[in-house]
């Protein structure tokens, strides 16, 4: 009987490699070979007739499954409603695009498989990767490869320094803190001594925290109270909050993601009064709460967008978004991040004057991070520009929640 | 030939052949990059479940802090690599062997250290003290800051050192940040390191040593009243696969360019585990062939379509739940006899072949 199942398991493991090895022919053929994977499984892309140009396969990478889904689910529709807009208005000099999305349940060697598929299928640019850790093992590798990729949110500072091919769409980690004490010393300016609250376990909210205290010790903020805690533990605040209290501290700084700042808001209900400062992970705060949303009135987030803001834009795109995706949580700032990533990207090649799909990935490189340098696009997340090293430059956007009726909205200030 | 030697021969021949194919087709450029670079993370994951069987199959004892073990090689061995790479004039391949020597040494130690009060308890108890060493792992590297700058190296401990010489500053561990690590493993590497460790453990689990261990397992009581140290035993297999564990956690890293602490958690001990059970306890080329399905299975489902992409953590889900119930569902079990019986009358021959090739 065991011998049965050793012999079961090793003719598997003999389909699988085969399997394996019979994937390797897709390696060797023409740039067309993406056909039989089905773009996005969307019919409409498929049903274009692709223009002179010949199709453009752009890859995205990010987590659809696992904890952080959220993030990539959003990035992967955001770059489906622009990539099918552009095809239906033409496509882009005469080339269709044509997207491969694929997961990396945020994790960088999954990130790295990824790729490698990704360039098995003929990818020309890469969207991503969503996450920073993954974001800072995959740029390394299509540095390696002289691959294009600019990632929507990838907000970790070795994120894109691995060579002059990454850019960013979003803010980086220390660029978003010391915005934030920008924010706080020059409109809460009678509030100076400041609590923070911090995941010491997670380097996008150790990054923000970092930047935020070097600039605030330039614009004459005190942080009094620096608390930090774990991904392990980041269910019971009291202490923290407590401390926060003793300190007598004036304004509070989440630099965190929303489920442990909806934690910290009802644990300080009733003991901490002060104004609450935080990130772009604030995004889904009020999603979060439900009920309970009137606990973040007032709270201030530096993000690029929210689906209730009210500018043109913005009210633009999360129209579409929800006509597009009529069964998906509302848009939060990750879809709009990775729109705008499509038309910069669209913009680029536009500049360049790139006419052919059938260019080489390095070559379409070297043409578009030089172009990238060159153009300004003007996104729903602002008007962005890019310097040689990647980053992006745009004006900073702090949107307050605002509770109406039992009803919480993000607007502008 | 003895039946132990026989099996042995055929695991590390099948082994090695299938490292040479592979080996062959890459530097001929047949395969694909995603294959070429599954090969290296599978070989890596292949060297940890084989050390974790060590423990759980011929020692007896659930552990569940494996990963802890290939933590502390990571972390160590990208310590000495950057440091000797940022010393410069060294060559690479000495960076290299250096790192994942320290990188088993350090995990060996520690290995020692925790097995000395861990190796007095045994079941339960010892899936928990594993457990918490595990997490105890990925919290302290977690809080480690090492920087390294013109006056040497300075330490921080839940904070960054302060008053560092910004011009010559290099940052070597960064808590929470994770460390980065040169790119050094490659396909060859890892074969070669796989290889030397496979060929370990089966002279360890052959040895004197190695049958103490089981003997232990089988019947403490028994084994100990026939005079064997079983302290002493226990502690020589958990350490050796520590020391293997660290290897591995020396490859991973240097295999990614960046590594966090979180990385080494809980779920990545279970996924080894996972990889050992299904394999079967006791057995290496089991643990071989279960981590290269186990491992290549969702990553292969890429291939086929959007719609299976979006649903493959499922299908794999749906894969683990199968081959738990087709090894111990009495369902399954008679399914399987009748099966058996079948082959046996027919004395088909085109069944056996598929063994020595795996």
């Amino acid at each position: 009987m065991k011998n049965l199942f050793k012999r079961t398991a090793a003719a598997a493991a003999a389909a699988v490699m085969a399997m394996s090895l019979a994937g390797c022919n897709n390696a060797g053929t023409s740039s067309t070979a993406s056909d039989n994977y089905g773009g996005t499984g969307s019919g409409d892309i498929a049903g274009t007739t692709s223009g002179n140009g010949g199709k453009l396969v752009i890859g995205g990478i990010g987590p659809i499954t696992g904890g952080a889904a959220i993030y990539g689910t959003n990035v992967k529709n955001g770059m489906q409603l622009a990539i099918d807009e552009i095809n239906a208005a033409g496509g882009v000099n005469g080339m269709t695009l044509e997207m491969n999305f694929q997961d990396d349940e945020h994790d960088p060697e999954k990130s790295v498989t990824a790729y490698n598929n990704l360039k098995d299928k003929d990818m020309k640019l890469l969207i991503g990767t969503v996450t920073s850790g993954p974001c800072e093992a995959v740029s390394k590798e299509a540095t390696k490869d002289n691959m294009f990729m600019i990632t929507p949110s990838g907000s970790s500072v070795n994120a894109i320094t691995s060579g002059d091919n990454c850019f960013r769409m979003c803010f980086n980690d220390p660029q978003q803190g010391k915005l934030e004490a920008d924010f706080i010393a020059e409109k809460l300016s009678s509030k100076t001594k400041v609590g923070i609250i911090f995941d010491s376990s997670d380097s996008y909210s150790t990054g923000i925290k970092d930047g935020f205290k070097e600039e605030a010790a330039a614009k004459g903020l005190e942080v009094v109270v620096e608390e930090g805690f774990t991904s392990d533990s980041n269910k019971d605040f009291s202490a923290q909050i407590q401390k926060m209290v003793d300190n007598n501290i004036d304004v509070l700084f989440l630099p965190i993601y929303y489920t442990e700042t909806a934690l910290i808001l009802q644990q300080a209900e009733n003991k901490l009064d002060v104004p609450v400062v935080g990130g772009d992970g604030l995004d889904g705060l009020i999603g979060v709460l439900k009920d309970k949303v009137a606990l973040a009135d007032g709270v201030y987030a530096l993000t690029p967008y929210s689906a209730t803001a009210s500018d043109e834009k913005s009210v633009k795109f999360t129209e579409a978004y929800k006509a597009k995706f009529p069964d998906a949580d509302d848009p939060i700032q990750f879809a709009a991040d990775a729109y705008d990533c499509v038309y910069a990207v669209k913009a680029a090649i536009e500049k360049a004057d790139i006419k052919d799909a059938n260019i080489s990935s390095s070559e379409l490189c070297d043409k578009l991070k030089a172009a990238m340098t060159q153009i300004e696009y003007a996104g729903v997340t602002g008007d962005s520009k890019w310097s040689a090293d990647g980053e992006v430059t745009k004006n900073p956007r702090v949107m307050q929640i605002k509770v109406t009726d039992g009803k919480g909205s993000l607007v502008d200030l | 030939m003895r039946k132990v030697t026989k099996n042995n021969l055929i695991t590390f021949g099948g082994t090695t052949a299938l490292l040479a194919v592979l080996g062959v087709l890459m530097a001929m450029g047949k395969l694909n990059n995603m294959v070429s670079g599954l090969t290296v993370t599978i070989g890596i994951y292949i060297i940890a479940s084989t050390s974790l069987n060590l423990t759980v199959g011929v020692l007896g004892e659930l552990s569940l802090g494996h990963a802890g073990f290939m933590c502390i090689g990571a972390f160590s061995s990208a310590t000495v690599s950057q440091m000797l790479m940022n010393v410069g004039g060294v060559p690479q391949w000495l960076v290299f062997t250096l790192a994942i020597l320290f990188g088993a040494v350090c995990a060996a130690i520690m290995g020692v250290l925790i097995g000395i009060p861990v190796m007095r308890l045994r079941g339960d108890y010892l899936a928990i003290v594993t457990l918490g060493f595990g997490e105890i792992m990925k919290s302290l590297f977690n809080n480690i800051y090492l920087t390294q700058d013109v006056n040497g190296l300075h330490f921080g401990f839940t904070n960054p050192p302060q008053n560092i010489d910004a011009a010559t500053k290099v940052e070597i561990l960064r808590g929470p940040m994770g460390t980065s690590a040169p790119g050094l493993t490659n396909f060859w590497v890892v074969a070669a390191v796989l290889l030397v460790c496979l060929l370990i453990l089966m002279m360890f689990i052959d040895s004197k040593s190695g049958r103490a261990c089981m003997a232990v397992r089988d019947n403490y009581i028994a084994a100990q009243s026939v005079g064997i140290n079983v302290t002493k035993f226990r502690l020589m297999a958990f350490t050796l696969s520590a020391a293997i564990a660290g290897v591995a956690g020396a490859l991973y890293m240097h295999s990614l360019s960046n590594m966090l602490p979180k990385k080494f958690d809980y779920n990545l001990s279970i996924l080894i585990l996972v990889y050992v059970v299904l394999g079967g306890l006791g057995s290496l080329r089991g643990s071989i062939i279960a981590t290269i399905i186990l491992y290549a299975l969702p990553e292969l489902l890429r291939n086929i379509n959007q719609e299976i992409v979006n649903a493959r953590m499922l299908i794999y889900a749906i894969i683990l739940i199968f081959l738990m119930l087709w090894k111990n569902a009495p369902f399954f079990i008679n399914l399987r006899e009748k099966i058996k019986a079948k082959f046996k009358k027919d004395k088909a021959t085109d069944v056996t072949s598929g063994g020595a090739e795996a």
